[in-house]
């Protein structure tokens, strides 16, 4: 069985979303925040109800239905989505109102918004799609959870067309508590440069991205994805070099077949060393390219590195924000290996159609 | 692909007991769980009654072994799961590919919301520590570190159908080949957050509940958590003891009404119950027991009540839900009610409905109100229904 990706959108700290030619406008940031950028919802959301939704459930919402839109999709036979954080703006503001008005006189709109569900079932409700709905929120393997699901719901022929996206956001007071666990960097900042300064800590990102995988090929399909596997906690660079041999070898290919590398680094001293370690004795510098200087980190970042993957392989091009070397022969494979806090490896295999 | 899996182990705490045998005494005697709140500080102790877990952090760390500090629902987690565990005895455990599948919707909330309070009034303060584990995977994987379960370890997070989702998911990774063995349900332990986010939307009963009653008031919120070891065919045969029971159907369904209430039609409700049975090749009239989502709102009941008579009928089932004993446990109420199920379909019995007096008026069947042995339990379909309309059922069957 082969898995289609018959589109992908991202809303991220870029302009990635709609008719935005394909990460040209780069957005510098000089502080350690990265934001979203928000599209205009009125032509996804009906207007009163964007006022009441959240960032989080605008964004994934809007995500979803252009992706449905991009895949001339109108109705998925399942939507499955991954959030780590799952709604923290609804559930930071009914917790500090429950706090400062000490359990009384509250109102339920906060609460019924803050469960991790809500992004899928607003878009259930939204299509009034009565299939299957799935919500996975296991931190930095939120999004790959979400497409093991969706790729088995193929394999067991129990849809043909999946949505499934993931979704992320930064609060002030969830960056000020992230910001307190030391993983950001301290001192000045540019995304631009990220990889080149060798200091402590990462940039903090935000966004959603949704896909519609399909078991059929239709004729705008962007992507093959290949292939998928998670590992966490590996023990060192032999540990992971293995595993990705494995997982090549299972897809009949070697390191030097694959034509693009998107690795996980983040700007962060230690863990972009690490990398290092099992990504030069196994790949060459030309194959290798990195995202997160454009997405921040946050736990369902890959979604974004699938995007990018799935989109330079439709387009055959390589945005200069990401390589300078412009590439002299096709694009067939991309192998995406991401890590988060160096605990949650996941590896994608995209392919050209 | 159509590889059966089997139930092989269960492990279960809630406000009823602490672990299976208690439950089904608690079962037997009609002692249900519900009481003043004690352990949680509210200001609502003594005006909303729930099915708290009588015990203290504390007394949990002991009985779960690992530290006390940490969520509350991780203790009740790993309580459940160590049970489940050492209940299926799998010999070769840590040579098969064993999974976690966990369930919750307030992940380290109990701690957060103590944190919170003093993060509010200055950003530097409050202790780190009590939202290190904040997420609901976190919970998860503290239990999988702790159990030694390191592929394929995943949460998932669907209101009030979480727990059963989670049961199905780790089928699937078993039936397609990922796992052998996957230890699967969930957990959720009873904040302020969760206590007064159901306040607002008015659904708590601030009496005993009474699911499928005319009368019936709102709800009780419970905490605990209920998991169940899944085995491949090839494991189940190598197991000292004979399996449980067989996980025969699944569905998952969205109501795609409102984002809190269900559909008077039941919509959700039916395509998973109907959808349950379709994968499991059975006919409505094959349901010996439903184990009711039954939570004892006026719309649940009535939603589900609708989608049961849609389905079934003329001869009905036996049914009750099991809520009437241990609240609504949320995003553990799947795993919990699904070792009830299960224990339904080993040893022949149906568990009453607590409380239940006076039937709903357009509906044609009752609960039933005792608890009854030596029944013929071949298949037991159990339901979960939940926010965003999430709804899911499950079918056990004779092994």
């Amino acid at each position: 069985m082969k898995v289609y990706i018959r589109s992908a959108v991202s809303i991220s700290a870029q302009n990635t979303f709609g008719n935005a030619p394909f990460l040209k406008d780069i957005i510098e940031y000089t502080s350690p925040r990265l934001k979203a950028i928000e599209p205009d919802y009125k032509s996804y959301i009906d207007a009163r109800l964007i006022r009441r939704m959240s960032r989080i459930i605008r964004m994934g919402v809007t995500a979803a239905k252009e992706s449905l839109n991009e895949a001339r999709v109108s109705m998925p036979h399942a939507i499955v989505t991954g959030t780590a954080y799952g709604c923290l703006e609804d559930t930071g503001i009914f917790l500090s109102r429950m706090i400062e008005q000490e359990e009384e006189a509250l109102s339920p709109t906060a609460f019924i918004q803050s469960t991790h569900n809500t992004v899928g079932a607003q878009i259930a409700l939204m299509l009034q799609c009565h299939q299957y709905n799935n919500t996975f929120v296991h931190k930095g393997f939120s999004f790959e959870s979400a497409l093991q699901d969706a790729i088995m719901l193929l394999q067991e022929q129990e849809a043909t067309n999946v949505l499934i996206g993931a979704a992320d956001e930064l609060t002030d007071a969830s960056y000020a508590i992230l910001n307190r666990f030391d993983i950001y960097k301290s001192g000045p900042v540019n995304n631009l440069n990220l990889y080149q300064s060798p200091s402590p800590g990462t940039i903090a990102g935000e966004g959603t991205a949704f896909f519609v995988l399909s078991d059929q090929p239709h004729s705008h399909d962007l992507a093959l994805l290949t292939g998928l596997q998670t590992f966490y906690s590996p023990s060192g660079p032999a540990e992971i070099s293995k595993r990705i041999t494995t997982f090549l070898a299972g897809n009949d290919l070697n390191a030097e077949d694959i034509d693009l590398v998107i690795t996980g680094k983040n700007g962060d001293a230690v863990t972009d060393e690490l990398i290092d370690q099992w990504y030069n004795p196994l790949f060459k510098p030309e194959q290798q390219i990195n995202y997160k200087h454009l997405s921040g980190e946050y736990p369902t970042a890959s979604s974004f590195a699938l995007w990018l993957a799935a989109r330079i392989i439709k387009t055959q091009t390589i945005p200069l924000a990401i390589n300078a070397a412009t590439p002299t022969h096709s694009i067939k494979t991309v192998l995406i290996v991401n890590q988060y806090q160096n605990k949650y490896y996941s590896m994608m295999l995209l392919s050209a159609i | 692909m159509s590889a059966n899996v089997y139930i092989a182990g269960l492990g279960v705490i809630s406000g009823i007991g602490n672990n299976v045998s208690e439950h089904l005494a608690a079962f037997e005697k009609g002692k249900a769980g519900m009481a003043d709140i004690t352990l949680l500080k509210t200001r609502y102790a003594h005006e909303i009654p729930a099915a708290e877990v009588k015990q203290t952090n504390a007394q949990l760390a002991e009985k779960a072994g690992i530290p006390e500090g940490l969520s509350r629902t991780a203790l009740l987690g790993m309580i459940a799961a160590k049970e489940a565990l050492a209940d299926a005895a799998i010999p070769n455990f840590h040579s098969l590919r064993t999974g976690l599948v966990s369930a919750n919707t307030v992940g380290g909330m109990d701690k957060t919301e103590d944190f919170f309070a003093e993060f509010m009034n200055d950003n530097a303060s409050g202790d780190l520590l009590q939202v290190v584990n904040h997420e609901c995977g976190s919970v998860t994987e503290l239990v999988a570190n702790e159990l030694g379960i390191k592929d394929q370890v995943t949460t998932i997070s669907t209101a009030c159908s979480s727990s059963a989702n989670a049961i199905f998911y780790a089928a699937r990774l078993i039936k397609n080949g990922f796992l052998d063995v996957a230890i699967a349900g969930g957990v959720d332990s009873l904040t302020r957050f969760t206590l007064n986010g159901f306040n607002t939307l008015m659904i708590l009963d601030r009496h005993f509940c009474k699911p499928f009653d005319e009368n019936r008031q709102g709800l009780n919120l419970g905490e605990g958590a209920g998991y169940v070891v899944l085995v491949s065919e090839k494991v189940a045969q190598s197991l000292n003891k004979q399996p449980y029971a067989r996980l025969s159907g699944y569905q998952n369904s969205n109501d795609a009404y409102h984002q809190t209430a269900s559909s008077p039609e039941g919509t959700g409700p039916y395509l998973a119950m109907k959808g349950a049975l379709k994968k499991s090749g059975l006919k409505p009239d094959d349901i010996d027991y439903i184990n009711l989502h039954g939570t004892g709102t006026a719309n649940n009941d009535q939603s589900e009540g609708t989608a049961i008579k849609r389905l079934f009928g003329p001869r009905y089932p036996k049914m009750s839900s099991t809520k009437s004993f241990t609240g609504h446990t949320l995003g553990a109420s799947g795993g919990i009610e699904a070792v009830f199920s299960v224990l339904a379909v080993k040893h022949g019995i149906i568990y009453p409905n607590l409380r239940f007096q006076t039937p709903m008026a357009d509906m044609p069947f009752t609960p039933v109100k005792d608890f009854l042995k030596g029944q013929t339990v071949n298949h037991v379909l159990s339901n979960s229904f939940g926010f965003g309309g999430n709804c899911t059922s499950l079918i056990f069957s004779k092994a």
